[in-house]
Protein backbone atom coordinates (compact mmCIF):
# COMPACT_ATOMS: atom_id res chain seq x y z
CA UNK A 1 0.00 0.00 0.00
CA UNK A 2 2.78 2.76 0.42
CA UNK A 3 3.26 3.04 -3.75
CA UNK A 4 2.65 6.49 -4.59
CA UNK A 5 -0.76 7.52 -6.50
CA UNK A 6 -1.24 10.07 -9.43
CA UNK A 7 -4.49 11.77 -9.87
CA UNK A 8 -5.76 13.23 -13.29
CA UNK A 9 -4.89 16.64 -12.32
CA UNK A 10 -1.52 16.27 -11.31
CA UNK A 11 -1.44 15.61 -7.43
CA UNK A 12 0.40 12.49 -5.64
CA UNK A 13 0.05 10.80 -2.68
CA UNK A 14 2.19 8.54 -0.43
CA UNK A 15 0.04 6.42 2.20
CA UNK A 16 2.32 5.16 5.19
CA UNK A 17 -0.15 3.47 7.52
CA UNK A 18 -2.82 5.94 7.69
CA UNK A 19 -0.52 9.04 6.97
CA UNK A 20 -1.13 10.04 3.21
CA UNK A 21 1.31 12.66 1.94
CA UNK A 22 0.25 14.87 -0.69
CA UNK A 23 2.22 16.91 -3.52
CA UNK A 24 2.24 17.53 -7.09
CA UNK A 25 3.64 15.83 -9.51
CA UNK A 26 7.56 16.23 -11.21
CA UNK A 27 5.02 16.69 -14.35
CA UNK A 28 3.01 19.76 -13.22
CA UNK A 29 6.14 21.35 -11.48
CA UNK A 30 7.75 21.58 -14.86
CA UNK A 31 4.44 23.21 -16.30
CA UNK A 32 3.98 25.93 -13.94
CA UNK A 33 7.43 26.89 -13.77
CA UNK A 34 9.46 28.41 -11.33
CA UNK A 35 7.27 28.31 -7.92
CA UNK A 36 7.19 31.37 -5.71
CA UNK A 37 4.60 30.63 -3.38
CA UNK A 38 2.09 27.91 -1.49
CA UNK A 39 -0.44 28.90 0.40
CA UNK A 40 -0.55 25.53 2.54
CA UNK A 41 -4.61 24.91 5.22
CA UNK A 42 -5.09 25.12 8.72
CA UNK A 43 -4.28 22.27 10.35
CA UNK A 44 -7.05 20.21 11.62
CA UNK A 45 -9.01 21.45 8.59
CA UNK A 46 -10.77 18.38 7.22
CA UNK A 47 -10.68 17.95 3.54
CA UNK A 48 -13.19 15.77 1.26
CA UNK A 49 -11.57 14.05 -1.90
CA UNK A 50 -11.80 16.68 -4.08
CA UNK A 51 -11.25 19.48 -1.78
CA UNK A 52 -9.03 22.54 -2.54
CA UNK A 53 -6.27 21.72 -0.19
CA UNK A 54 -3.62 24.33 -1.39
CA UNK A 55 -2.66 26.82 -3.82
CA UNK A 56 0.33 26.50 -5.75
CA UNK A 57 1.75 30.33 -7.30
CA UNK A 58 4.14 30.06 -10.69
CA UNK A 59 5.79 33.15 -11.99
CA UNK A 60 2.96 32.45 -14.38
CA UNK A 61 -0.16 30.95 -12.68
CA UNK A 62 -1.66 30.54 -9.69
CA UNK A 63 -3.58 27.10 -9.43
CA UNK A 64 -5.10 24.90 -7.11
CA UNK A 65 -4.21 21.76 -5.52
CA UNK A 66 -6.74 18.97 -4.10
CA UNK A 67 -7.04 16.34 -1.93
CA UNK A 68 -6.11 13.09 -3.76
CA UNK A 69 -8.18 11.69 -0.93
CA UNK A 70 -9.98 12.31 1.91
CA UNK A 71 -9.19 13.25 5.41
CA UNK A 72 -8.02 15.47 8.45
CA UNK A 73 -4.80 18.21 7.62
CA UNK A 74 -1.99 16.60 10.41
CA UNK A 75 1.12 18.40 8.82
CA UNK A 76 2.12 21.25 6.77
CA UNK A 77 5.37 21.49 4.72
CA UNK A 78 6.27 25.05 6.38
CA UNK A 79 9.58 25.08 4.99
CA UNK A 80 7.68 25.76 1.72
CA UNK A 81 7.22 29.55 3.00
CA UNK A 82 10.71 30.43 3.02
CA UNK A 83 11.73 27.57 0.40
CA UNK A 84 8.95 27.70 -2.37
CA UNK A 85 11.24 26.26 -5.10
CA UNK A 86 11.53 22.90 -3.30
CA UNK A 87 8.73 22.16 -5.36
CA UNK A 88 10.79 22.07 -8.25
CA UNK A 89 13.67 20.59 -7.25
CA UNK A 90 12.14 17.64 -5.59
CA UNK A 91 8.08 17.93 -6.30
CA UNK A 92 7.62 13.96 -5.15
CA UNK A 93 10.23 14.12 -2.59
CA UNK A 94 10.73 17.09 -0.18
CA UNK A 95 8.41 19.07 -2.21
CA UNK A 96 5.92 17.62 -0.78
CA UNK A 97 2.62 20.24 0.68
CA UNK A 98 0.53 18.40 3.07
CA UNK A 99 -0.60 15.32 5.66
CA UNK A 100 -3.22 13.82 6.03
CA UNK A 101 -5.09 11.28 8.60
CA UNK A 102 -6.48 8.93 5.84
CA UNK A 103 -10.13 8.39 6.03
CA UNK A 104 -11.29 5.93 3.14
CA UNK A 105 -8.01 3.63 2.26
CA UNK A 106 -10.49 2.83 -0.51
CA UNK A 107 -10.34 5.98 -2.38
CA UNK A 108 -7.19 5.16 -3.57
CA UNK A 109 -8.35 2.99 -5.59
CA UNK A 110 -9.76 5.78 -7.86
CA UNK A 111 -5.99 6.76 -8.74
CA UNK A 112 -3.61 6.04 -11.27
CA UNK A 113 -0.04 4.00 -10.12
CA UNK A 114 3.10 5.65 -11.49
CA UNK A 115 2.84 3.31 -14.69
CA UNK A 116 -0.66 4.50 -15.28
CA UNK A 117 0.14 7.79 -14.44
CA UNK A 118 3.18 8.25 -16.93
CA UNK A 119 1.19 6.86 -19.71
CA UNK A 120 -1.43 9.51 -18.65
CA UNK A 121 0.73 12.11 -19.36
CA UNK A 122 2.10 10.89 -22.55
CA UNK A 123 -1.30 11.01 -24.23
CA UNK A 124 -1.15 14.57 -22.65
CA UNK A 125 2.05 15.78 -24.45
CA UNK B 1 -23.90 45.58 -38.64
CA UNK B 2 -25.52 49.34 -39.56
CA UNK B 3 -25.08 51.40 -36.84
CA UNK B 4 -28.89 52.73 -36.78
CA UNK B 5 -31.72 52.89 -34.14
CA UNK B 6 -33.86 49.80 -34.36
CA UNK B 7 -36.69 49.78 -36.46
CA UNK B 8 -40.04 48.15 -35.49
CA UNK B 9 -39.32 44.85 -36.96
CA UNK B 10 -36.22 44.63 -35.37
CA UNK B 11 -37.87 44.95 -31.84
CA UNK B 12 -40.21 42.47 -32.67
CA UNK B 13 -37.91 39.53 -33.81
CA UNK B 14 -35.95 39.87 -30.78
CA UNK B 15 -38.51 39.92 -28.36
CA UNK B 16 -40.43 36.70 -30.34
CA UNK B 17 -36.69 35.36 -29.83
CA UNK B 18 -36.63 35.70 -26.07
CA UNK B 19 -40.13 34.96 -25.66
CA UNK B 20 -41.46 38.12 -24.63
CA UNK B 21 -44.26 40.33 -26.12
CA UNK B 22 -43.89 43.47 -25.79
CA UNK B 23 -41.15 46.00 -24.23
CA UNK B 24 -43.19 46.17 -21.03
CA UNK B 25 -43.23 42.31 -20.65
CA UNK B 26 -39.69 42.85 -21.00
CA UNK B 27 -39.48 45.14 -18.06
CA UNK B 28 -42.17 43.75 -15.46
CA UNK B 29 -39.60 43.24 -12.66
CA UNK B 30 -38.97 47.05 -12.49
CA UNK B 31 -41.21 48.06 -9.92
CA UNK B 32 -43.74 50.20 -11.18
CA UNK B 33 -42.49 53.83 -9.55
CA UNK B 34 -39.21 53.44 -11.37
CA UNK B 35 -40.50 53.40 -14.78
CA UNK B 36 -40.86 56.08 -16.77
CA UNK B 37 -44.97 56.32 -17.86
CA UNK B 38 -44.06 58.20 -21.74
CA UNK B 39 -41.70 60.25 -22.76
CA UNK B 40 -39.56 62.80 -20.91
CA UNK B 41 -40.88 66.61 -21.34
CA UNK B 42 -37.85 68.09 -23.23
CA UNK B 43 -38.14 70.07 -26.15
CA UNK B 44 -37.77 68.34 -28.75
CA UNK B 45 -35.30 70.42 -30.70
CA UNK B 46 -33.28 73.95 -29.89
CA UNK B 47 -30.72 75.84 -31.13
CA UNK B 48 -27.06 75.72 -30.05
CA UNK B 49 -27.18 79.14 -28.85
CA UNK B 50 -30.25 78.78 -26.95
CA UNK B 51 -29.30 75.57 -25.28
CA UNK B 52 -26.44 77.24 -24.24
CA UNK B 53 -28.07 80.34 -22.76
CA UNK B 54 -30.12 77.64 -20.69
CA UNK B 55 -27.83 75.59 -19.33
CA UNK B 56 -25.67 78.45 -18.32
CA UNK B 57 -28.93 79.69 -16.47
CA UNK B 58 -28.99 76.52 -14.79
CA UNK B 59 -25.73 76.44 -14.11
CA UNK B 60 -25.51 79.95 -12.47
CA UNK B 61 -28.02 78.28 -9.85
CA UNK B 62 -24.61 76.65 -7.92
CA UNK B 63 -22.56 78.24 -5.56
CA UNK B 64 -19.50 77.63 -6.59
CA UNK B 65 -16.41 75.93 -3.67
CA UNK B 66 -14.39 78.96 -4.19
CA UNK B 67 -16.54 82.13 -4.76
CA UNK B 68 -18.18 81.96 -0.76
CA UNK B 69 -17.00 81.24 2.67
CA UNK B 70 -16.88 77.33 2.29
CA UNK B 71 -17.01 75.03 5.23
CA UNK B 72 -18.27 71.73 3.95
CA UNK B 73 -16.34 68.53 4.39
CA UNK B 74 -17.64 64.74 5.24
CA UNK B 75 -15.42 63.18 3.21
CA UNK B 76 -14.37 65.76 0.39
CA UNK B 77 -12.38 68.03 1.28
CA UNK B 78 -11.62 71.66 -0.52
CA UNK B 79 -7.37 72.42 -0.51
CA UNK B 80 -5.40 74.88 -2.45
CA UNK B 81 -4.50 72.49 -5.41
CA UNK B 82 -0.94 74.30 -6.83
CA UNK B 83 -1.12 75.23 -10.68
CA UNK B 84 2.17 72.95 -11.52
CA UNK B 85 -0.14 69.79 -10.60
CA UNK B 86 -2.67 70.83 -13.49
CA UNK B 87 0.33 71.37 -15.36
CA UNK B 88 2.15 68.32 -15.11
CA UNK B 89 -0.79 65.66 -15.15
CA UNK B 90 -2.09 67.63 -18.44
CA UNK B 91 0.79 66.13 -20.27
CA UNK B 92 0.00 63.76 -22.83
CA UNK B 93 1.81 61.21 -21.90
CA UNK B 94 0.20 60.98 -19.16
CA UNK B 95 -3.59 62.68 -19.59
CA UNK B 96 -4.09 60.15 -23.06
CA UNK B 97 -2.67 56.85 -21.90
CA UNK B 98 -4.52 53.51 -20.63
CA UNK B 99 -3.99 51.56 -18.08
CA UNK B 100 -1.24 49.56 -18.47
CA UNK B 101 -2.00 46.64 -20.31
CA UNK B 102 1.79 46.20 -21.84
CA UNK B 103 3.02 46.95 -18.59
CA UNK B 104 7.00 46.67 -19.00
CA UNK B 105 6.64 48.90 -21.79
CA UNK B 106 4.90 51.87 -19.54
CA UNK B 107 7.88 52.71 -17.29
CA UNK B 108 7.01 56.44 -16.43
CA UNK B 109 3.58 55.03 -15.70
CA UNK B 110 4.57 52.52 -13.26
CA UNK B 111 7.14 54.79 -11.71
CA UNK B 112 4.62 57.08 -10.69
CA UNK B 113 2.48 54.68 -9.27
CA UNK B 114 5.69 52.89 -7.57
CA UNK B 115 5.93 56.17 -6.17
CA UNK B 116 3.08 57.05 -5.05
CA UNK B 117 3.02 53.64 -3.24
CA UNK B 118 5.70 54.56 -1.51
CA UNK B 119 4.05 57.90 -0.45
CA UNK B 120 1.02 55.74 1.15
CA UNK B 121 2.86 53.53 2.89
CA UNK B 122 5.07 56.24 4.15
CA UNK B 123 2.02 58.16 5.91
CA UNK B 124 -0.02 55.46 6.69
CA UNK B 125 2.90 53.85 8.61
CA UNK B 126 1.96 50.46 6.82
CA UNK B 127 4.61 48.41 4.95
CA UNK B 128 3.06 48.00 1.57
CA UNK B 129 0.52 49.83 -0.80
CA UNK B 130 -1.17 49.47 -3.63
CA UNK B 131 -1.28 51.69 -6.85
CA UNK B 132 -5.20 52.55 -5.83
CA UNK B 133 -8.73 51.94 -5.63
CA UNK B 134 -11.50 54.14 -6.96
CA UNK B 135 -11.90 56.00 -3.86
CA UNK B 136 -12.18 55.57 0.11
CA UNK B 137 -15.04 53.89 0.19
CA UNK B 138 -14.27 51.03 -2.63
CA UNK B 139 -11.62 50.68 -0.47
CA UNK B 140 -13.38 50.32 2.40
CA UNK B 141 -15.27 48.07 0.66
CA UNK B 142 -12.27 46.25 -0.30
CA UNK B 143 -10.55 46.18 2.91
CA UNK B 144 -13.08 44.24 4.84
CA UNK B 145 -13.35 41.62 1.95
CA UNK B 146 -9.66 40.72 2.54
CA UNK B 147 -9.85 40.87 6.02
CA UNK B 148 -12.34 37.29 5.77
CA UNK B 149 -9.85 36.20 2.87
CA UNK B 150 -7.01 36.67 5.68
CA UNK B 151 -8.80 35.28 8.61
CA UNK B 152 -11.14 33.18 6.76
CA UNK B 153 -13.98 34.79 8.58
CA UNK B 154 -17.53 35.93 8.05
CA UNK B 155 -18.16 38.66 10.13
CA UNK B 156 -17.31 42.32 10.07
CA UNK B 157 -17.79 44.84 12.87
CA UNK B 158 -18.35 48.44 11.84
CA UNK B 159 -17.85 51.38 14.07
CA UNK B 160 -20.95 53.19 13.89
CA UNK B 161 -18.84 56.95 13.32
CA UNK B 162 -17.95 55.40 9.71
CA UNK B 163 -19.02 57.40 7.36
CA UNK B 164 -22.45 56.49 6.07
CA UNK B 165 -21.48 55.96 3.00
CA UNK B 166 -18.49 53.91 3.52
CA UNK B 167 -21.03 51.79 5.29
CA UNK B 168 -23.26 51.59 2.63
CA UNK B 169 -20.66 50.42 -0.05
CA UNK B 170 -19.48 48.04 2.51
CA UNK B 171 -22.90 46.80 2.88
CA UNK B 172 -23.08 46.71 -0.86
CA UNK B 173 -20.16 44.57 -1.52
CA UNK B 174 -20.83 41.96 1.31
CA UNK B 175 -24.16 41.33 -0.32
CA UNK B 176 -22.36 39.25 -2.58
CA UNK B 177 -21.26 36.85 0.22
CA UNK B 178 -22.49 35.07 3.37
CA UNK B 179 -21.42 37.35 5.41
CA UNK B 180 -22.62 39.02 8.15
CA UNK B 181 -21.82 42.96 9.58
CA UNK B 182 -22.43 44.29 12.59
CA UNK B 183 -22.44 47.89 12.45
CA UNK B 184 -23.20 49.77 15.78
CA UNK B 185 -25.14 52.83 16.13
CA UNK B 186 -23.59 56.43 15.58
CA UNK B 187 -21.96 58.04 18.57
CA UNK B 188 -21.40 61.68 18.63
CA UNK B 189 -19.53 62.17 21.43
CA UNK B 190 -17.13 60.10 20.06
CA UNK B 191 -16.91 57.74 23.05
CA UNK B 192 -18.18 54.65 21.39
CA UNK B 193 -16.67 51.61 22.44
CA UNK B 194 -16.45 48.72 20.29
CA UNK B 195 -13.86 46.33 21.84
CA UNK B 196 -16.99 44.26 23.33
CA UNK B 197 -18.34 43.52 19.87
CA UNK B 198 -15.50 41.17 18.54
CA UNK B 199 -15.32 37.67 19.13
CA UNK B 200 -14.05 34.22 17.66
CA UNK B 201 -15.87 35.01 14.57
CA UNK B 202 -15.28 38.63 13.65
CA UNK B 203 -12.90 39.02 11.10
CA UNK B 204 -12.10 42.59 11.44
CA UNK B 205 -13.39 46.21 12.90
CA UNK B 206 -13.70 48.72 10.91
CA UNK B 207 -12.80 52.26 12.60
CA UNK B 208 -13.04 56.19 10.91
CA UNK B 209 -10.02 58.59 12.08
CA UNK B 210 -11.07 60.98 12.04
CA UNK B 211 -14.36 59.99 12.29
CA UNK B 212 -17.32 61.25 10.51
CA UNK B 213 -17.77 63.80 13.89
CA UNK B 214 -14.28 64.79 13.68
CA UNK B 215 -13.37 63.00 16.44
CA UNK B 216 -9.62 61.65 16.56
CA UNK B 217 -8.78 58.96 18.47
CA UNK B 218 -5.90 56.63 19.65
CA UNK B 219 -7.02 53.24 18.79
CA UNK B 220 -3.57 51.38 20.04
CA UNK B 221 -6.25 49.70 22.75
CA UNK B 222 -8.73 48.31 19.81
CA UNK B 223 -5.90 46.97 17.75
CA UNK B 224 -4.53 44.88 20.99
CA UNK B 225 -8.49 43.91 21.28
CA UNK B 226 -8.98 43.00 17.97
CA UNK B 227 -5.65 40.91 17.88
CA UNK B 228 -6.25 39.01 21.32
CA UNK B 229 -9.76 37.71 18.91
CA UNK B 230 -7.59 37.05 15.95
CA UNK B 231 -9.54 40.09 14.23
CA UNK B 232 -7.53 42.36 12.08
CA UNK B 233 -8.34 45.89 12.52
CA UNK B 234 -8.96 48.23 9.43
CA UNK B 235 -8.54 52.00 9.97
CA UNK B 236 -10.22 54.59 7.19
CA UNK B 237 -8.71 57.81 6.78
CA UNK B 238 -10.92 60.53 5.33
CA UNK B 239 -8.53 63.25 5.02
CA UNK B 240 -5.36 62.26 3.96
CA UNK B 241 -3.69 65.84 5.14
CA UNK B 242 -4.60 64.77 8.97
CA UNK B 243 -1.50 62.18 8.80
CA UNK B 244 1.02 65.06 8.74
CA UNK B 245 -0.05 65.37 12.40
CA UNK B 246 -2.16 62.33 13.64
CA UNK B 247 0.16 59.09 14.52
CA UNK B 248 -0.01 56.91 11.21
CA UNK B 249 -2.40 54.14 11.68
CA UNK B 250 0.02 51.30 11.35
CA UNK B 251 1.90 52.71 14.47
CA UNK B 252 -1.37 52.23 16.26
CA UNK B 253 -1.83 48.76 15.51
CA UNK B 254 -4.00 48.73 12.34
CA UNK B 255 -3.35 45.81 10.13
CA UNK B 256 -5.32 47.50 7.21
CA UNK B 257 -5.31 51.38 6.19
CA UNK B 258 -7.47 52.47 3.55
CA UNK B 259 -8.38 56.07 2.79
CA UNK B 260 -9.61 58.99 0.40
CA UNK B 261 -6.65 60.41 -1.24
CA UNK B 262 -8.88 63.65 -2.83
CA UNK B 263 -7.46 66.15 -0.57
CA UNK B 264 -3.73 66.19 -2.23
CA UNK B 265 -3.79 67.04 -5.84
CA UNK B 266 -7.64 66.64 -6.58
CA UNK B 267 -10.43 69.03 -6.68
CA UNK B 268 -14.22 68.28 -5.11
CA UNK B 269 -14.76 67.63 -8.98
CA UNK B 270 -18.50 67.05 -7.82
CA UNK B 271 -17.75 64.08 -5.90
CA UNK B 272 -15.10 62.32 -8.51
CA UNK B 273 -13.36 60.77 -9.62
CA UNK B 274 -11.54 59.93 -6.62
CA UNK B 275 -8.43 58.27 -5.53
CA UNK B 276 -8.52 55.50 -2.65
CA UNK B 277 -5.50 54.51 -1.11
CA UNK B 278 -4.98 50.78 0.34
CA UNK B 279 -2.51 50.29 2.63
CA UNK B 280 -1.34 46.63 4.76
CA UNK B 281 1.01 44.56 6.17
CA UNK B 282 3.36 42.75 4.19
CA UNK B 283 2.26 39.67 5.45
CA UNK B 284 -1.57 39.83 3.98
CA UNK B 285 0.40 41.26 0.57
CA UNK B 286 -1.48 38.07 -1.36
CA UNK B 287 -4.59 39.03 -0.44
CA UNK B 288 -4.31 42.82 -1.19
CA UNK B 289 -7.08 43.67 -4.17
CA UNK B 290 -5.89 45.48 -7.17
CA UNK B 291 -2.21 46.54 -9.04
CA UNK B 292 0.96 46.26 -7.25
CA UNK B 293 4.31 47.95 -8.76
CA UNK B 294 7.53 46.68 -8.02
CA UNK B 295 10.76 47.83 -8.06
CA UNK B 296 13.49 45.39 -10.09
CA UNK B 297 16.61 45.47 -12.48
CA UNK B 298 16.38 44.52 -16.24
CA UNK B 299 19.10 42.33 -18.29
CA UNK B 300 21.82 45.01 -18.22
CA UNK B 301 21.75 45.81 -14.34
CA UNK B 302 19.54 49.06 -14.69
CA UNK B 303 16.56 50.00 -11.93
CA UNK B 304 12.95 49.64 -13.76
CA UNK B 305 9.39 48.58 -12.63
CA UNK B 306 7.16 45.36 -13.26
CA UNK B 307 3.74 45.11 -12.26
CA UNK B 308 4.40 42.11 -9.45
CA UNK B 309 2.20 39.63 -7.62
CA UNK B 310 -0.08 39.18 -11.01
CA UNK B 311 -1.26 36.16 -10.36
CA UNK B 312 -3.85 37.59 -7.50
CA UNK B 313 -5.51 39.66 -10.37
CA UNK B 314 -8.29 38.54 -12.19
CA UNK B 315 -7.02 37.98 -15.67
CA UNK B 316 -4.77 34.75 -14.22
CA UNK B 317 -6.42 33.76 -11.10
CA UNK B 318 -9.99 34.45 -13.24
CA UNK B 319 -13.15 33.83 -10.39
CA UNK B 320 -10.55 33.28 -7.32
CA UNK B 321 -9.09 37.03 -8.14
CA UNK B 322 -8.26 38.78 -4.58
CA UNK B 323 -10.99 41.28 -6.76
CA UNK B 324 -12.15 42.78 -9.84
CA UNK B 325 -10.03 45.84 -9.68
CA UNK B 326 -8.20 46.40 -12.73
CA UNK B 327 -7.90 49.55 -13.90
CA UNK B 328 -7.83 52.57 -11.11
CA UNK B 329 -7.85 56.54 -10.86
CA UNK B 330 -4.69 56.53 -12.11
CA UNK B 331 -4.83 60.06 -13.53
CA UNK B 332 -6.15 61.42 -9.62
CA UNK B 333 -3.34 59.40 -8.43
CA UNK B 334 -0.71 61.08 -10.20
CA UNK B 335 -1.93 64.13 -9.26
CA UNK B 336 -1.71 63.04 -5.57
CA UNK B 337 1.95 62.28 -6.40
CA UNK B 338 2.61 65.25 -7.58
CA UNK B 339 0.97 67.30 -5.31
CA UNK B 340 2.75 65.27 -2.25
CA UNK B 341 6.11 65.60 -3.85
CA UNK B 342 5.78 69.88 -4.27
CA UNK B 343 5.17 69.72 -0.58
CA UNK B 344 7.63 67.23 0.38
CA UNK B 345 7.85 66.20 4.22
CA UNK B 346 8.09 69.46 6.04
CA UNK B 347 5.16 71.39 3.86
CA UNK B 348 2.69 68.29 4.43
CA UNK B 349 3.45 68.82 7.75
CA UNK B 350 3.04 72.54 7.64
CA UNK B 351 -0.02 71.75 5.56
CA UNK B 352 -1.70 70.06 8.46
CA UNK B 353 -0.32 72.44 11.19
CA UNK B 354 -2.49 75.16 9.28
CA UNK B 355 -5.91 73.06 8.77
CA UNK B 356 -5.66 71.89 11.77
CA UNK B 357 -4.94 75.80 13.24
CA UNK B 358 -7.96 77.33 11.33
CA UNK B 359 -10.36 74.55 12.55
CA UNK B 360 -9.35 75.45 15.99
CA UNK B 361 -9.82 79.02 15.44
CA UNK B 362 -13.29 78.42 14.10
CA UNK B 363 -14.07 76.21 16.69
CA UNK B 364 -13.28 78.73 18.91
CA UNK B 365 -15.54 81.71 16.75
CA UNK B 366 -18.46 79.32 16.49
CA UNK B 367 -18.77 78.15 20.11
CA UNK B 368 -18.89 82.02 21.15
CA UNK B 369 -21.90 81.83 19.39
CA UNK B 370 -24.91 82.14 21.56
CA UNK B 371 -26.76 78.38 21.66
CA UNK B 372 -23.88 76.95 19.97
CA UNK B 373 -22.22 73.96 21.81
CA UNK B 374 -18.81 72.62 19.52
CA UNK B 375 -19.09 68.35 20.58
CA UNK B 376 -15.08 67.68 20.02
CA UNK B 377 -12.03 67.65 22.32
CA UNK B 378 -9.59 66.30 19.89
CA UNK B 379 -10.52 67.25 16.21
CA UNK B 380 -8.30 67.61 12.88
CA UNK B 381 -9.64 69.98 10.55
CA UNK B 382 -13.35 68.95 11.22
CA UNK B 383 -15.47 69.22 14.64
CA UNK B 384 -19.54 69.14 14.99
CA UNK B 385 -21.33 71.76 16.19
CA UNK B 386 -24.83 71.51 17.49
CA UNK B 387 -27.05 74.41 17.40
CA UNK B 388 -30.20 75.56 19.16
CA UNK B 389 -31.97 74.70 15.56
CA UNK B 390 -31.90 71.95 12.86
CA UNK B 391 -28.74 71.21 11.60
CA UNK B 392 -30.55 71.07 7.74
CA UNK B 393 -32.55 74.70 8.54
CA UNK B 394 -29.60 76.39 9.31
CA UNK B 395 -27.40 75.13 6.69
CA UNK B 396 -29.92 76.47 4.58
CA UNK B 397 -30.53 79.86 5.83
CA UNK B 398 -26.42 80.41 6.11
CA UNK B 399 -26.85 79.62 2.10
CA UNK B 400 -29.23 82.73 2.26
CA UNK B 401 -26.50 84.78 3.91
CA UNK B 402 -23.78 83.38 1.22
CA UNK B 403 -22.25 80.92 3.95
CA UNK B 404 -21.54 77.13 3.11
CA UNK B 405 -21.40 76.28 6.48
CA UNK B 406 -20.97 72.23 6.66
CA UNK B 407 -22.88 69.22 6.14
CA UNK B 408 -26.38 68.53 8.68
CA UNK B 409 -25.34 65.17 9.69
CA UNK B 410 -29.43 64.64 9.65
CA UNK B 411 -28.82 64.70 5.92
CA UNK B 412 -25.92 61.90 5.96
CA UNK B 413 -28.47 59.60 8.70
CA UNK B 414 -31.83 60.54 7.93
CA UNK B 415 -34.31 59.63 10.57
CA UNK B 416 -32.04 59.51 13.18
CA UNK B 417 -33.22 62.02 15.63
CA UNK B 418 -30.19 62.61 17.97
CA UNK B 419 -28.73 64.14 14.19
CA UNK B 420 -30.98 67.26 13.97
CA UNK B 421 -29.51 69.64 15.40
CA UNK B 422 -25.75 68.61 14.12
CA UNK B 423 -23.62 70.11 11.99
CA UNK B 424 -20.37 68.79 10.60
CA UNK B 425 -18.11 71.79 9.79
CA UNK B 426 -14.81 71.43 8.26
CA UNK B 427 -11.89 74.32 8.17
CA UNK B 428 -9.03 73.96 5.73
CA UNK B 429 -6.05 76.10 4.50
CA UNK B 430 -8.15 77.93 2.18
CA UNK B 431 -10.09 79.76 4.92
CA UNK B 432 -9.25 83.70 5.65
CA UNK B 433 -10.09 84.67 9.09
CA UNK B 434 -12.77 86.88 7.31
CA UNK B 435 -14.17 83.41 6.08
CA UNK B 436 -14.13 82.75 9.83
CA UNK B 437 -16.01 86.17 11.56
CA UNK B 438 -18.04 86.01 8.13
CA UNK B 439 -19.52 82.44 9.22
CA UNK B 440 -19.83 83.56 12.85
CA UNK B 441 -21.76 86.25 12.15
CA UNK B 442 -24.13 84.66 10.11
CA UNK B 443 -24.50 81.71 12.64
CA UNK B 444 -25.51 84.27 15.08
CA UNK B 445 -28.33 86.27 12.83
CA UNK B 446 -29.53 82.97 11.99
CA UNK B 447 -30.10 81.44 15.15
CA UNK B 448 -31.28 85.10 16.51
Amino acid sequence: MSDIRFTKDHEWVLVDGDTATIGISDYAQEQLGDVVFVELPDIGKTLEQGDEAAVVESVKAASEVYAPVSGEVIEVNEELEAAPGRVNEDATGEGWFVKLKLTDEDELDDLMDEAAYAKYIKELD
Amino acid sequence: MRYLPLTTDDRAQMLAAIGAKSVDELFKDVPEAARLDGLIDLPRRQGEMEVERQLAAMAGKNIPAGQVPFFVGAGAYKHHIPATVDHLIQRSEFLTSYTPYQPEITQGTLQYLFEFQTQVSMLTGMEVANASMYDGSTACGEAVLMAHRVTKRKKAVLSGNLHPHYQDVVANLSDFGSYKLVTEPPCPKGTEGLAGEIDEETSCVVVQNPDIFGHVRDLSALAEAAHAKGALMIVVVPEIVSLGLITPPGEMGADIVVGEGQSLGNGLNFGGPYVGLFAAKQKFVRQMPGRLCGETVDAEGKRGFVLTLSTREQHIRREKATSNICTNSGLCCLAFTIHLSLLGEEGYTRLARINHANAVKLADALGAVPGVNVLNEAFFNEFTIETPKPGAEVIDALVEKGVLGGVPLSRLMPGNDEMKNLIAVASTEVNSDQDRAAYARALKEVLA
